[in-house]
């Protein structure tokens, strides 16, 4: 096994573990953070992938942006009730029949999955010039697009948040 | 030589189930758009290591959309929760859907 693969499967198990644990935290403070560590490993991934870029961009919005985010919405709400039990024993079976189709499914996947895709991957580096170069000579309409999406989504959150302040204005 | 595409794969598939898990299972709005979160990261894996199969870029070009969707929906999502939370003063979707 080389160098590589190992830290493949040491981030793996890092990534994995880290959301197992998070998705199963009833304190969403701890939660979030677990998550910040699990978008590290996933970061750490696509530099071994060969995606610095993407590591990058991966490290800033998603661990940085994305994740601080919910930590402002989590510290602004408070929760008084604890909540039920994960899985109720009537949600039980309907849960392991889902995850054991799932898991059947993938399975059969990888079994019947083409030769090319058994042997190791050769390893390859896009370095962000000749990425970014590639991004905005075939892509540009999607970034366009991807850029309109960012302009809507500002207002629309602005508009969420302002409504209520207007519905509540009358009341008080 | 790193690992085999399908072991991409398989870290891929366990990586969305566990989203998929908690986006079914918590009864918490903050919690089901983590679920969201984790998903899309799952398909973003899967992107770059088929980028890396194929050698073409393209792969590592969606992942950049995939990001900026994941960015705009959380903070859409967030504000609805916000008024979700204003509103009937919890997260939990049962409240909500007994409220109005």
């Amino acid at each position: 096994m080389s160098v590589q693969a190992f830290l493949f499967y040491l981030l793996s198990a890092v990534i994995l573990l880290s959301t197992g644990i998070a998705i199963t935290r009833r304190n969403l403070a701890h939660a979030v953070v677990y998550l910040v560590i699990s978008f590290f490993g996933t970061a750490l991934l696509f530099y071994l992938l060969g995606a610095p870029l993407l590591a990058a961009l991966e490290v800033i919005i998603y661990a940085g942006a994305i994740m601080i985010l919910f930590l402002f919405i989590v510290m602004m709400i408070r929760l008084e009730t604890p909540e039920k039990p994960l899985l109720p024993r009537a949600q039980m079976v309907p849960a392991l029949v889902m995850g054991v189709v799932y898991l059947a499914v993938g399975e059969l996947l990888l079994t019947f999955s083409e030769p090319a895709a058994k042997v190791p991957l050769e390893s390859a580096v896009a370095t962000p010039r000749v990425f970014g170069q590639f991004l905005f000579a075939q892509h540009w309409l999607a970034i366009e697009i991807a850029s309109l999406l960012l302009l809507v989504v500002l207002i629309g959150a602005l508009l969420i948040g302002r409504q209520r302040s207007k519905i509540e204005e009358p009341e008080s | 030589m790193i690992v085999p595409f399908n072991h991409v794969l398989v870290l891929s598939g366990l990586l969305f189930f566990l989203g998929l898990f908690c986006a079914v299972v918590r009864r918490n709005l903050v919690m089901i758009l983590l679920g969201l979160e984790i998903m899309l990261n799952a398909a973003a894996v899967a992107f770059v290591g088929a980028s890396l199969r194929w050698q073409l870029m393209d792969g590592q070009a969606l992942v950049v959309f995939i990001i900026a969707v994941a960015a705009s929906e959380v903070s859409v999502g967030l504000a609805l929760v916000m008024a979700a939370y204003h509103r009937t003063g919890s997260v939990d979707p049962r409240q909500l859907e007994q409220d109005g």
